[in-house]
């Protein structure tokens, strides 16, 4: 049967990271955008909202199952607040995550508990690279077999809390195969870059990452790598993000355009600007609902590779042209940072390539 | 529950008819298009025996949403998700051939979503007789199209009748429902010229109604095979019954809210139907391209694609998502949650869609594309018409407009 409706439990999981989005998230994501700093007590906050640890089995410290549709609905209410404060939220989940999905039973028992037991802790994965054309089934990052072990050499980018992080998973081409590596942050080769000054999400503390011949035993290597699905993962969890953001800019243009009047009438009552919120909340809904099936899939244990890449490529499309009709419908004060469509805008260029960041 | 699991049923059902799609309805797709105006029973013989062998679930005009008093029975329906499977497919196969199919359609629908259980027992019983039997709607005037509260066709009431007087354009199925087949067209009429929208209700005229005349079948763009037609009514008396609705609701404007309720069912099964001719035209696209040693290579950043792959991919996506918007508001309406602006969401999204992938699948399979030897140009000029019919693009993003924003039609226009 078709469903189009969250389950109760779902719901209720909405209702409270919502509640922390739009209290904490939100409130807070002007002053974290203009100070480049995320308090540690907000990051904490969500963290204990628990999503993480509810896709996480007891036998791993969680107490859930995961599920990518539950993600996503929980990933579009935090990026509804705030990106860069859902990016921090979720970044252990793209470790811990990945392991759940690829790692051998020793390897789940051994890398996620530290990661779900604890308070919120930098664990997070080293999957994006700096290059314009990068391509995740060609990373330019390689591992190779020596005397037993790993040596992987590389750059990577977008590492969020690179410089505090407890260990990174690091994502890397062995012989043309994407597989992962848990490499802890002070191994020898690892260095860790200056903070990267990004466009957006200016909040969430990213770092470059270069890889020197970093030795790893073949222990630290996800036993049983799944590309398609782990990439299937990212792109649904940056799809997700990418709707919660849409809906961000659209709800708060819609509220201002009835608000804002000019020529004796609010704006909202031309047609010029209610067709476009009128496409707006259409391209959202198709988005999601794409984002949607393709999480289904995932968590139906089909293969989802190609819907999850259509609705990422759908949802970052849809992300720039919501946000930046967000910016238009308040016209010249889109444009001043006192409100957040601006920030939007600029957080929503970097969907198209944030997928690695947070998984679902 | 989130689920895209698709029906047991509703997929058996719809590999029966893409059968019929592939070996009825594709090969006669090009003739029927150059013989407009010919009929093409074949096709509805073959539909309307096929529909009454099959079991309820198939039918092409299921219950209407039932009255909200009405207790629930087991399972939640899913006769409308059907439909929009089996809508698709058949317009798949060729959209003209599938506004031919009897049973219903528009009519129907309006009895269905409108209707009293009586009428609909009245109204609804011919079309599963031995013979197929159309039905239609009327609304359109030479003056009037979106604007439903313009229209000049009178409805006066004469004792226990009422005498209608009015020209019609447009009226899909006009000519297999009043002339080809004992049919009836659903005719929108004003009760009191003065109150506009308020004193707008509907009316069933039966085929063979004195005073209701076929007076033209119009020449078209494309969907050639669905008759178009004109109908003049003169001093054409109706029972009093004829008017859709109960006695109550004939009083006030409740009679013209019900029949607009056809629109939250009819909407996203023309989404369908465009979807079906979209999806035919993205498939034959790919197709062509893999012939040529042309694959899609899927999840490369766009600055590792050919243009023609950026292309091909924009367009699936936009396929897929105008086709889980028409799906979402099907579901809606099978599980009686109340449609907002999703109806008119997955109209706006499947006419822009169709409309984009016929004029890009031709555009990139250049003058091959162009060509009549191929289905392609007739499905591009298919598409068009679920741009304009059943409310037009615009008037779509007026009606989710002012869902969205909560203004009524004097705050927004």
């Amino acid at each position: 049967m078709f469903g189009f409706e969250p389950t109760e439990e779902q719901k209720l999981l909405v209702e409270a990271v919502r509640r922390y989005a739009e209290n904490d998230l939100r409130a807070a994501a002007h002053e974290a955008d203009e100070s480049g700093e995320l308090p540690p007590d907000l990051i904490e906050k969500g963290w204990e909202l628990g999503v993480l640890q509810a896709s996480v089995p007891e036998a791993y410290g969680g107490f859930g199952e995961r599920s990518a549709v539950t993600g996503a609905l929980a990933a579009e209410e935090l990026a509804w607040g705030d990106l860069s404060g859902a990016l921090a939220v979720m970044a252990p989940g793209a470790y811990a995550l990945s392991v759940l999905l690829t790692g051998s039973e020793d390897q789940k028992s051994e890398l996620i508990p530290p990661v779900i037991e604890a308070d919120w802790k930098p664990y997070v994965a080293a999957f994006v690279e700096p290059e314009y054309d990068f391509h995740a089934g060609e990373m330019r990052t390689t591992a190779v077999a020596s005397n037993g072990d790993y040596l992987i050499t590389g750059r990577k980018a977008r590492v969020p809390f690179g410089d505090s992080a407890e260990a990174l998973l690091t994502f890397a081409s062995l012989d043309g195969r994407i597989e992962a590596f848990a490499v802890p942050t002070d191994a020898e080769g690892v260095q860790v870059g200056e903070r990267e000054q990004l466009l957006g999400i200016q909040a969430l503390p990213t770092f470059p990452v270069t890889f020197d011949k970093v030795r790893v035993p073949a222990s630290a290597r996800l036993e049983g790598m799944d590309a398609s699905q782990v990439l299937a993962s990212f792109n649904v969890a940056a799809g997700a993000l990418a709707i919660g953001l849409s809906r961000a800019a659209y709800e708060y243009a819609l509220d201002y355009a009835k608000e804002r009047e000019a020529f004796g009438a609010p704006i909202a009552q031309k047609q010029a600007i209610a067709f476009m919120l009128a496409e707006m909340a259409t391209e959202i809904d198709g988005a999601r609902l794409m984002v949607w099936e393709a999480a289904w899939e995932i968590d139906q244990g089909k293969e989802a590779f190609k819907s999850a890449y259509l609705a990422l490529s759908n949802a970052a499309e849809t992300v720039m042209m919501v946000t930046d009709r967000g910016v238009q419908i308040l016209g010249g004060h889109g444009y001043i940072r006192e409100h957040p469509v601006e920030r939007w805008m600029r957080n929503a260029r970097g969907l198209s390539t944030f997928a690695g960041m947070a998984m679902v | 529950m989130i689920s895209f699991e698709i029906p047991e049923t509703i997929e058996k059902t719809v590999t029966m008819i893409e059968a019929v799609a592939t070996e009825m309805m594709r090969p006669q797709a090009r003739y029927y298009d150059e013989h407009e105006h010919e009929i093409p029973w074949e096709y509805i013989n073959f539909m309307h025996e096929a529909l009454q062998s099959a079991d309820g679930g198939v039918s092409m005009a299921p219950e209407g949403p039932k009255d909200e008093d009405e207790p629930m029975l087991g399972k939640p329906s899913i006769g409308y998700q059907g439909l929009a499977h089996y809508v698709e497919m058949l317009s798949w196969g060729d959209a003209g051939l599938y506004l031919c199919t009897p049973r219903g359609g528009l009519g129907a629908a309006a009895v269905s979503a409108a209707g009293t259980p009586e009428q609909k027992a009245k109204f609804l019983k011919r079309f599963n007789g031995d013979k197929a039997v159309f039905s239609a709607m009327a609304i359109t005037e030479p003056h009037a199209g979106s604007d439903t509260a313009a229209i000049k066709t009178t409805a006066v009431q004469d004792g226990d009748e009422w005498v209608l007087n009015g020209e019609k354009i447009f009226v899909t199925g006009g000519h297999k429902s009043l002339v080809d087949t004992p049919g009836f067209v659903i005719v929108w009429a004003t009760i009191d010229p003065d109150a506009g929208r308020k004193g707008i209700r509907s009316f069933v005229v039966e085929a063979g109604t004195p005073g209701c005349t076929v007076t033209k079948l119009e020449k078209k763009l494309g969907i050639r095979c669905s008759d178009t037609a004109t109908i003049v009514m003169q001093d054409c008396r109706v029972p009093f019954e004829n008017m859709l609705g109960t006695v109550e609701q004939k009083k006030t404007s409740e009679g013209y809210k019900g029949v607009l309720r056809t629109f939250e069912v009819t909407r996203p099964l023309v989404g369908a139907s465009a979807l079906g001719i979209a999806r035919a035209a993205l498939e034959f696209l790919v197709e062509k391209l893999a012939e040529g040693g042309f694959e899609i290579r899927y999840g490369l950043p766009r600055n590792r694609m050919t243009n023609l792959e950026a292309e091909v991919i924009d367009l699936e996506a936009m396929l897929r998502s105008a086709w889980l918007l028409t799906l979402r508001a099907v579901w809606m309406v099978d599980n009686k949650v109340p449609i907002n602006a999703e109806a008119s969401m997955s109209k706006i999204k499947a006419g822009d869609a169709v409309v984009k992938i016929t004029q890009k699948a031709i555009e990139l399979l250049g003058p091959m594309g162009y060509s009549r030897e191929h289905l392609l140009e007739k499905w591009f000029r298919d598409a068009k018409i679920n741009d304009l019919y059943e409310g037009t693009g615009q008037i779509n993003r007026l009606i989710v407009a002012r869902r969205i924003l909560g203004y009524s039609r004097h705050e927004l226009s």
